[in-house]
């Protein structure tokens, strides 16, 4: 309680712990709905999974840092042996979406743009952050969806939060890990390990060369691990500290654009799976390259583009 | 020894390059790395649970999830459909334009309806077709594997350059935490900003690149009669 009366914490960080706690209450509650969910095939590894990623999201501020830790490594094992999984959701057909469309119309767009411009709006023009506007967003857009369509109750919210929750599953946590490797990474000092490695082959100094590299270098990651988040982990400790930031480049721009830059490598490799060849079986394409032979040159044309936009600007 | 921390790095790139499990690759190269690079078994967890609580701001993918699915329910798909449905007399190529300039003004708010799955089949590849059909007559069948080919690019490039417009995307929150493990603090607005110049390039390119292309295809599948 002590954080919340605390004068030196700004308002924006109390409010987003406030956030962080409604975010996890409904992460327990998908935890403890699928215990409880006879229809679930593995109700142990399902409530393991989510009730302890909900009570790290809420409390992780007040728990000592092992304890997170090690709750996280348990937290993974379910995860692992694919032991997380749907139980019995809240059904919604066809006919209902089509029947409330009727009564809304083009107003459900509202609800739906409500939450990006809370974020916009609020890092805009408070100093409470873009995060607590998301927030703002989202409490917003459930009272419209509310009082938009009756047949929303709170509860139907709640439970259709659920069966989102459950249909993205653990894999979302994905880049959260994929962060957390990156402090392992700094911590452990492989950005200096590699800087010293590579050293001979990058001339130092050389910003030009330095974004050049550090760009295709997230382009190639990207191709061969199929995954711009994983990627971005490894060359930004790895390739953009040491040799792009440190000499005094933008880290925003060159951060972030490398982001993108790996997004061209995502356009180009048959390992995103999810977006060149789950397509092509779903409409029934005849070779297998059809989705990546189409965004080729998109991707050719974008990262040249990023690589000079950033040169000239950083 | 030295070089020995650097084995967490071949795992990465491993376990992602020989589809094993996600999670576990992540997971064990945390181990491998904090182990060999003699931070012991409770520095390393406090390493990962202390970064943990630090990027819990990535975990606000969640609280969006909270309104998500009730937006489907309440008619989201059904709406996006009948405005794209408005469009007549189009090309395939500028139908395909279209669906790409949709789906990236809708990823620059964090909105999805349905993707490949649930909006390229059942929409925008019958509309596309009947188009083509309704000019010529019949439609090759290599120019149809072309259209779905650039129906799932639309849906890519849309929203791979438009989702990092969403201030608080995912994408932008783990840049933005990699940073500050490194010891740069930058603001999520900022990074949104510096990817605007890229977004707008990148439809414009692909607009342009569907519709030469959706031309050149019909000139060779149709004839030269019609350009």
């Amino acid at each position: 309680m002590a954080f919340f009366t605390d004068a030196e914490v700004t308002l924006g960080s109390k409010l987003l712990e406030i956030i962080y706690m409604l975010t996890g209450f409904v992460t327990i509650y998908t935890g403890i709905k699928n215990l409880r969910d006879p229809e679930n095939p593995s109700r142990i590894g399902t409530a393991v999974f989510w009730t302890i990623l909900g009570v790290i999201i809420s409390f992780g501020r007040w728990i000592p840092a092992t304890v997170v830790g090690l709750l996280i490594i348990i937290m993974c094992i379910p995860a692992v042996l694919k032991k997380v999984k749907m139980g019995n959701v809240q059904k919604m057909t066809v006919e209902e979406t089509k029947a409330n469309f009727e009564k809304i119309g083009m107003k459900v767009f509202i609800p739906a743009f409500v939450i990006g411009a809370g974020a916009l709006v609020f890092a805009v023009f408070t100093d409470l952050g873009a995060l607590v506007g998301v927030g703002f967003g989202v409490l917003t857009s459930a009272i419209l969806l509310i009082v938009l369509l009756p047949s929303n109750k709170p509860a139907v919210i709640i439970n259709d939060a659920e069966r989102m929750i459950s249909t993205v599953g653990p894999l979302s946590m994905l880049s959260m890990l994929l962060a957390c490797l990156g402090s392992v990474f700094t911590a452990a000092g492989v950005g200096e390990t590699i800087a010293k490695l590579v050293s001979g082959v990058i001339p130092k100094g050389n910003i030009t060369v330095g974004i050049i590299i550090y760009a295709l270098g997230m382009m190639l990651f990207t191709i061969i691990m199929g995954n711009a988040f994983a990627a971005i982990t490894v060359m930004t400790v790895g390739i953009g500290a040491p040799f792009v930031l440190s000499y005094g480049a933008d880290p925003v721009l060159i951060g972030m654009l490398a982001l993108t830059c790996g997004y061209c490598g995502t356009l180009l490799t048959p390992m995103a799976a999810n977006f060149n060849m789950v397509p092509v079986a779903l409409l029934d394409m005849k070779r297998r390259f059809t989705v990546i032979r189409n965004q080729f040159v998109i991707a050719l044309i974008m990262i040249t583009f990023q690589i000079i936009y950033m040169i000239i600007f950083h | 020894m030295e070089y020995l921390p650097l084995i967490g790095i071949v795992v990465v790139i491993l376990g992602f390059a020989l589809k094993l499990d996600n999670i576990l690759t992540v997971i064990a190269a945390v181990i491998v790395t904090g182990l060999a690079g003699g931070l012991g078994i409770k520095g390393l967890l406090d390493t990962l649970g202390s970064s943990f609580v630090s990027n819990r701001n990535i975990t606000i993918f969640i609280t969006v999830l909270i309104v998500t699915g009730t937006l489907e329910r309440s008619g989201l798909k059904e709406a996006a459909a009948a405005l794209i449905g408005k469009i007549k007399n189009a090309s395939a190529g500028a139908i395909v334009s279209a669906y790409a300039i949709m789906r990236a003004v809708f990823a620059a708010f964090n909105i999805s309806f349905g993707g490949v799955a649930g909006f390229v089949r059942p929409l925008i590849m019958p509309m596309s077709t009947a188009a083509v059909k309704n000019k010529y007559g019949e439609l090759n069948e290599e120019h149809e594997e072309q259209i779905k080919g650039m129906a799932s690019s639309a849906e890519n490039v849309g929203n791979f350059f438009f989702q990092v417009l969403f201030v608080g995307g995912s994408g932008a929150l783990l840049v933005q935490g990699t940073l500050a493990g490194l010891g740069y603090e930058v603001e999520l607005v900022e990074l949104a900003m510096a990817e605007i110049p890229v977004s707008i390039v990148a439809i414009v390119v692909a607009i342009l690149y569907y519709n030469i292309r959706d031309r050149r295809l019909t000139r060779k599948y149709y004839g030269p009669k019609n350009k």
